[in-house]
């Protein structure tokens, strides 16, 4: 998966670590979490944790709280480990409570993804046919405009004049892109379920009468989730990102409202990147060792399904 | 090794004395389920145009044989040990880049699959005379001419056309004919033919051995023809060698082979091939048990699970490769075939268990049949 | 035949959605789209664009409207309180620039992935490898604006050795035009070259097992030769049918490298409107970007057609 500062979900750059080793070569046994694993479980936890408790945790003060004495100061000094920036925020807590509105929009995006685009895909690879054809060419409309070109028109069209929209910034986020992760969800939902429908189990269902519905819902679905699941974890990672490219584009949540880290990035990058580049860096490694751990669970959970998958 | 210019043949090599010598090559691979010992002692030795076959089921580590030969097995995880004398030089410890000289030019391989062992997006005609460009550093009108005139003797009709064509246009029994056109462009003094016929029809399968063994003829180029059926060799080769388990078991003169079989294993190949002469719906006889376990090979002999004639020296011992009567027939077993102490073996066998000789009980298919 | 007429419907159906769903973007305005977009302008400006948008007639005029004109090249005006703007002039200056930028990053991927991936391949499992594949995975998760950032701020502000924004057209130096646009190029390249050495190193050892290779080998002919002419072209179309989907990735990336280095192309071109609600050019924009991926995309397609020999003879006969 390759996380251009853009949303290009799944399909640009198709995993290969899963490619057959050969004969000779030392295959690190990927069932096991490995030392990646497990750091990237404990960062992703904390993220979380971050983003849900948020100002609560001790020594993050909430966005409200600025340092005025302390503006402008270096990390380390002034009893801030992270510096502060112009206005007197700390920059610590702004990233503690950043987590939250880029996680925000990250599942919500991931989620609508899934439920709109798996729904699709479910059908089209199940009833196949007409339908699929329909839905088919749907996915390749919608994914032969550049994904973040796409995401960039959407927010900007739907939010209007910034100033008189009433839909909150997040929401606009979470409804572009998880438009725009529709496709590429939908269709790694349909290739699944197009295998798994045409299994013998499926045809024993519906000799014994289950009604279509209740055959995608119970019998294909449960087999279409794990390669979901996987694709999931690697999208939440690229949405994030989106959310940071969106923001540098004047699109995402405006920093007055709430930081996230895309807007962090976007705002302090512009003006702050000689004089304070902590300001920058905090937000872009925090980024980075999130989409990494993203990607190393993706890939963990890959590995554990494929495996099992290639058994039956 | 002296260094060669591209497109000088060795001048000081012997005109005497064999082309090939083996001697008690092994080779053992190194995997997760321990060492895997696929060649594990073989010798023989070729003369200038002459023909050997060797002859085993799947697993007896004959395609490892040809190609630990050739010199064509990956370095890591193997471990290769024996000697492999090519027109006298030693070429068993040779690097990759000094076997480079002789693939091709002296020593070439037929492969077994014709439709993934030629590249599928390169034309045939490239395939060719890219070998002759690279070695014989001649130009490219004539790379094309001698391209055209070897698919012409090997029968490929229209060779013009097919030059520029790919793999994928031609059928089976064209693309054998194709490979075969490849490993012969530069003269080879020595061909490996490494199950050439198992991937064709029967129909064609003839015509491929025929060409073969013209080709050999017309070049006096020495051959080793790999192959599970005994069927393909007979009257093809001068020498048979059977091998089992990574070891030759019995090698002769082909006549002698089969008239004059000692080994168990040999006979019970012989009898497994489906003869015109019988009667429909004879039961066809297969060889009883599997291919044995090439990480832990049993103590002493190891077809002795499978053989008739196996008595309990068998299990202890192991026999080795010892000449017989006629010259050149050497084979490995206490209790041979044809002999005294073979018949009694058998027949001891067979009160034992009060079971015809040949056993159709196992239940596991083997290989030996066609 | 039937081939290239399938192919030629698609490519049909794909722009018309394409342009429809660009023209569409419009409704999706709240409010009332005059006073969004010409929000300071003078009454005669909003005239102007009620009168150029023809706003008062049903959509499928709209669109007709809007479709006719820009495949005759007008791109919409701006509608601002200095008047009303062609904005072709502003695209036509700004689609080279743009154009350059992923060019630059291409031919930087290709130099390296390439023979990155090819090395890493014959020298699988070995500590080269390893290197290069840790790396690799790690270049992914960076994203193209972080990466910029980052070497702007080492390489343009610490170390001063390139511009850390800006750029300068070929013909006010070639030297300056080249030094501006480094860093650009390589933030986008980076994420591309990582992603592309991976897949082409598993292509590689894939092929490189085959049996055809193995045969080579057999002809005598070098690890070099067998490595670049008989496995390299093999393995080489994956990474062309994921280049065709790797472009939208690249355009997406470029448009926000664009606003970090402050080049003056598309991407600029479009957060600057966006930001003063100048929605006509944004459409504009946006169509032109999403309808030069299409063509991208298919003219990716046919290459891909004229290089593998298999799909062509498969095609004819189907």
């Amino acid at each position: 998966m390759t996380l251009e500062g853009g949303v290009a979900l799944s399909a640009t750059f198709p995993d290969p670590s899963g490619a057959a080793a050969p004969a000779g070569l030392e295959v690190s046994p990927r069932k096991k979490l490995g030392f990646g694993g497990w750091f990237a479980l404990v960062w992703l936890a904390l993220v979380i944790l971050c983003a849900v408790l948020g100002s609560i945790l001790p020594g993050v003060s909430s966005f409200n709280t600025t340092f005025l004495d302390a503006a402008s100061s270096k990390p380390l000094t002034h009893g801030h480990i992270l510096g502060v920036d112009d206005n007197g925020h700390d920059t610590l807590s702004m990233l503690v409570v950043g987590a939250r509105a880029s996680l925000e929009v990250a599942f919500g995006a991931v989620a609508a993804g899934i439920l709109l685009g798996g729904s699709l895909g479910l059908i089209a690879g199940y009833y196949k046919g007409v339908v699929d054809l329909l839905i088919s060419t749907v996915f390749d409309v919608m994914l032969a405009v550049p994904a973040l070109i796409l995401a960039l028109a959407l927010v900007s069209f739907l939010r209007g004049d910034p100033q008189k929209t009433h839909w909150p910034a997040e929401v606009v986020l979470i409804i572009a892109l998880g438009i725009v992760s529709t496709p590429v969800l939908g269709r790694i939902t349909r290739a699944s379920a197009l295998t798994w429908s045409q299994r013998e189990f499926v045809m024993a269902a519906r000799a014994q009468g289950a009604k279509n519905f209740r055959i995608m819902w119970r019998e294909v679905l449960p087999n279409v989730l794990p390669a979901l699941f996987s694709i999931a974890l690697l999208s939440v990672g690229i949405v994030i990102v989106a959310e940071g490219g969106l923001s540098l584009l004047g699109v995402g949540i405006p920093f007055d409202q709430k930081p996230s880290w895309g807007n962090m990035i976007a705002l302090f990058g512009q003006s702050n990147l000689r004089d304070a580049p902590y300001l920058v860096f905090a937000p872009i490694i925090c980024l980075f060792l999130t989409v990494l751990s993203l990607n190393l669970l993706g890939d963990v959970v890959r590995a554990r399904f494929d495996v099992r998958e290639s058994s039956v | 090794m002296s260094p060669r210019r591209k497109g000088e043949r060795f001048s000081d090599a012997p005109l005497e004395g064999p082309l090939l010598e083996v001697h008690d090559v092994i080779t053992h691979f190194k995997t997760a389920r321990g060492l895997v010992r696929a060649v594990d002692g073989v010798s023989f030795s070729l003369e200038r145009g002459k023909t050997l076959g060797i002859v085993g089921e799947s697993g007896s580590g004959k395609s490892v044989l040809s190609k630990s030969i050739m010199g064509l097995l990956p370095k890591r995880n193997v471990v290769r040990g024996g000697s492999i004398k090519f027109e006298g030089r030693e070429i068993g410890s040779a690097t990759q880049k000094e076997m480079q000289h002789y693939w091709g030019t002296e020593m070439s391989m037929v492969f077994q699959d014709p439709m993934t062992a030629l590249n599928p997006v390169m034309r045939v005609g490239k395939q060719i005379t890219e070998s002759l460009r690279y070695h014989l550093d001649v130009s490219r009108q004539y790379a094309q001419d001698t391209a055209l005139t070897l698919l012409e003797s090997v029968g490929i009709p229209e060779p013009q056309r097919r030059l520029r064509e790919y793999s994928f246009q031609l059928s089976g029994g064209m693309r054998q004919r194709v490979m075969l056109a490849i490993a012969l462009a530069c003269g080879p003094k020595m061909l490996f033919a490494d199950e050439p016929t198992t991937a064709l029809d029967v129909t064609v399968q003839a015509q491929i051995l025929d060409l073969l063994q013209a080709q050999q003829r017309d070049r006096f180029m020495a051959m080793i023809l790999v192959t599970h059926d005994l069927g393909v060799v007979a009257g093809r080769a001068d020498d048979i060698a059977v091998m089992y388990a990574g070891r030759i078991v019995e090698k002769a003169p082909a006549r002698a082979l089969f008239t004059q079989m000692r080994h168990p294993y040999t006979e019970a190949l012989m009898k497994s091939i489906p003869k015109l002469a019988l009667p429909s719906h004879t039961r066809l006889e297969s060889i009883a048990g599997r291919p044995p376990d090439l990480v832990n090979p049993p103590r002493g002999c190891s077809f002795a699970p499978r053989c008739p004639y196996a008595q309990q020296r068998c299990r202890d011992e192991e026999p080795k490769l010892e000449p017989v009567g006629t010259e050149g027939h050497e084979f490995a077993c206490f209790y041979p075939v044809g002999t005294p102490e073979g018949a009694d073996a058998l027949a001891t066998n067979q009160a034992a268990t009060n079971q015809a000789p040949t056993n159709h009980a196992a239940g596991a298919p083997t290989s030996g049949t066609i | 035949m039937s081939f290239w007429l399938r192919r030629l419907a698609r490519l049909v159906v794909v722009l018309v959605c394409v342009s429809f769903f660009s023209y569409v973007l419009l409704d999706l305005l709240p409010g009332d789209p005059v006073t969004t977009i010409a929000a300071f302008a003078p009454a005669s400006v909003r005239e102007q664009l009620k009168h150029d948008t023809k706003l008062d007639e049903p959509i499928p005029a709209q669109y007709w409207n809007w479709l006719s004109k820009f495949s005759r090249g007008d791109l919409g005006n701006y509608y601002r309180s200095s008047g009303v703007d062609k904005v072709s002039t502003d695209v036509g200056s700004a689609l080279p620039v743009s154009l350059q930028l992923m060019l630059y990053s291409m031919i930087l991927t290709v130099l390296l992935a390439i023979p990155l991936g090819v090395f890493s391949s014959y020298w699988a499992g070995t500590w080269f490898d390893r290197l290069v594949n840790a790396t690799a995975f790690g270049a992914i998760a960076i994203p193209d604006f972080a990466l910029g950032l980052v070497l702007a701020y080492v390489v343009g502000v610490k170390l001063r050795w390139l511009p850390t924004s800006g750029y300068v057209h070929p013909s006010n130096g070639l030297l300056k035009h080249v030094k501006s646009m480094v860093l650009p190029a390589t933030s986008l390249a980076v994420g591309q070259i990582a992603g592309y050495m991976r897949l082409l190193r598993s292509d590689m050892i894939a092929t490189l097992q085959e049996d055809f290779i193995t045969m080579a080998k057999a002809k005598g002919m070098p690890s070099r030769r067998i490595l670049w002419r008989h496995a390299l072209r093999p393995s080489s179309l994956t990474l062309l049918t994921v280049a065709g989907l790797n472009v939208g990735a690249l355009i997406g990336g470029a448009v926000v490298i664009e606003v970090v280095f402050q080049i003056p192309g598309m991407g600029l071109l479009l957060a600057t409107n966006i930001r003063a609600q100048q929605f006509i050019a944004v459409q504009s924009i946006v169509a032109i970007l999403a309808i030069g991926y299409v063509v991208v995309n298919t003219l990716i397609d046919l290459l891909y057609v004229k290089l593998d020999p298999r799909v062509r003879s498969v095609r004819t006969a189907g």
